[in-house]
């Protein structure tokens, strides 16, 4: 009984990933030995330097890895169904609906010949069997819940008339309108500036509170970790060297590089007291 | 004299363009006045759009500003004649966000960083190839990188080659526009820290132009808030940025993310 609890509070459980890619020289291991679980509304953030494999991570959960050239062992679940080894057609329908995606770039995510409702009303209609009209206005009641003024208007907009900031709100509205179970965020603040990110990390927490969705945070960014996190998972040459609670991570790092990447970050000590290492 | 002065500068772009040929120029700076001393850094702070980048450029002499005058060691640049031109265009140097784009991708890590040396300085070929491993060193990479082209390095190693081509003429003032935004946290300090290094070592001056308000604070000597094209405040001590009580700068200093999760704000428990 209590086992089954604990399988059903498990939304998405990674367990012993390796992705290997085979290159001119040889495979390449990727990622190693990698172990994650996220909980129904919880947030998990994974952090390490670039090229520490946490995109490669979030890549192979998706199955969106050239199958040709690398191989991903080890098994993902999501509420109980693998993944791993899904055709693409099954995993299309996965995509959007159940693990929703927001990218880095918010101006490289969107087609440039579009425009913002033409997509938004399609990622509706492929996953939900409704009318355009009815996904349209879908669509205009998920652009209001990231307080984009203007909803109806802004749809008949091509990506290249919208700022940055309103690119990236437009992408957590299109995840938040089909009420994923799990979101995975890479870097989804890089891209902006300083004034943006903070409202869209209000709108990702606001969804995470609203539909339970369970996030993947991906950042290197401790700050966008400290707001966001329950749990954090640090990663160095593709395999995770700690996992922790966010307060425990920060307080009583237990790696040698956690404490490394602690320190390796420019601070203000505006309203905080130093963080004491241990 | 300062090393750079800036007079009432005021620019704008005309936007009869294609797509938009009704519309007004829009002002992109009005009335900008500042100046920098030497070795000292000076950070501009302002969200996308402010203007950040059109006044990098002017200092830098690639845009033409419609008022107002930049004088860099008291001389106009947009008025000297072509000979001081010259002199000062060695004292001026950039750094700029994208360090891939900001090399010739066909071109080895010695050619990259000779390329200024072979404009300024007739150099024999022995002393250039010394001239340039020195100053490999000193950005922190090593006489073997020297045949590596581009795509070899990470992107912090990268912005360490642009760096040291920036530095090999020995100038007095570099533009440093976003210098630091696309590297991940510890490229970022270990570039921060490289720049503070060589400010003191060769006297540097920086006009460090960001949106990150870490970044500025930690290497920048003053501060100047940029806010829609107008230089709404400058503080000669960057501490004054925690202290004003101007609704621009409350709202960048409300904008900050928290350094530790007892101070979180988006997800308070």
């Amino acid at each position: 009984m209590s086992r089954l609890k604990i399988e059903e509070s498990n939304v998405l459980e990674v367990k012993d990933l390796h992705v290997h890619v085979k290159t001119k020289n040889g495979v390449t291991p990727l990622v190693q030995d990698l172990n994650l679980e996220l909980k129904r509304g919880s947030v998990l953030g994974l952090v390490g330097e670039s090229g520490c494999g946490k995109t490669v991570t979030s890549m192979s959960i998706l199955q969106l890895l050239d199958r040709k050239t690398s191989k991903i062992e080890g098994s993902i679940t999501l509420k109980g169904r693998e993944l791993n080894g899904l055709s693409d057609k099954e995993m299309r329908k996965i995509r959007g609906k159940d693990i929703a995606f927001i990218m880095q770039n918010p101006m490289n995510a969107f087609t440039p010949v579009f425009t913002i409702g033409h997509q938004f009303v399609e990622s509706i209609r492929t996953h939900r069997s409704c009318s355009k009209k009815q996904a349209t206005e879908l669509a205009i009641n998920a652009m209001h819940q990231v307080n984009l003024p203007n909803p109806g208007q802004l749809l008949n907009y091509y990506p290249f008339q919208l700022s940055g900031g309103m690119l990236q709100r437009v992408m957590i509205a299109i995840a938040a309108s089909t009420h994923p179970a799990v979101i995975i965020a890479d870097e989804p603040t890089t891209a902006l500036d300083v004034k943006n990110q903070k409202k869209v990390l209000c709108h990702l927490d606001k969804i995470r509170s609203e539909y339970g969705s369970a996030i993947l945070l991906i950042s290197h960014d401790l700050g966008v970790i400290s707001e966001m996190a329950d749990e954090v998972a640090v990663m160095q040459n593709g395999r995770i060297v700690e996992k922790a609670d966010v307060f425990q991570l920060f307080d009583e790092p237990q790696h040698e590089y956690t404490k490394k990447l602690l320190l390796a970050r420019p601070l203000l000590h505006v309203n905080q007291p130093i963080i004491p290492l241990a | 004299m300062s090393l750079l002065q800036v007079n009432k500068v005021t620019h704008s772009y005309g936007s009869r363009t294609f797509f938009n040929w009704k519309d007004r120029p829009k002002k992109v700076l009005s009335d900008i006045s500042f100046s920098i001393e030497e070795g000292t850094c000076l950070g501009i702070l302002g969200s996308s759009g402010a203007g950040k980048s059109t006044l990098g450029k002017v200092i830098l002499g690639l845009e033409r500003p419609q008022c107002g005058q930049v004088l860099f060691q008291g001389h106009d640049i947009y008025k000297v004649d072509k000979h001081t031109l010259h002199k000062i265009r060695r004292d001026l140097q950039v750094v700029f966000q994208d360090s891939y784009s900001s090399v010739n991708p066909r071109m080895t890590a010695e050619r990259i960083i000779a390329e200024p040396l072979e404009n300024f300085e007739k150099l024999t070929v022995g002393e250039q190839k010394r001239t340039v491993v020195e100053l490999l060193e000193r950005v922190g990479l090593s006489e073997t990188d020297l045949k590596k082209y581009p795509y070899q390095f990470s992107g912090g190693q990268l912005q360490r080659i642009n760096i040291a081509r920036a530095i090999s003429l020995k100038p007095k003032l570099i533009v440093l526009d976003e210098s630091v935004s696309s590297l991940d946290m510890v490229n970022q300090t270990l570039i921060l820290d490289l720049l503070s290094e060589l400010k003191k070592d060769l006297g540097l001056s920086y006009f460090f132009i960001t949106h990150d308000i870490k970044a500025a604070y930690t290497i920048s000597d003053s501060l100047g808030i940029l806010e829609n094209g107008e230089l709404v405040e400058i503080y000669d001590s960057k501490d004054h940025f925690f202290t004003s009580e101007l609704s621009e700068v409350k709202e960048m200093r409300d904008s900050i993310l928290a350094e530790h999760p007892r101070y979180r704000t988006v997800r308070a428990r």
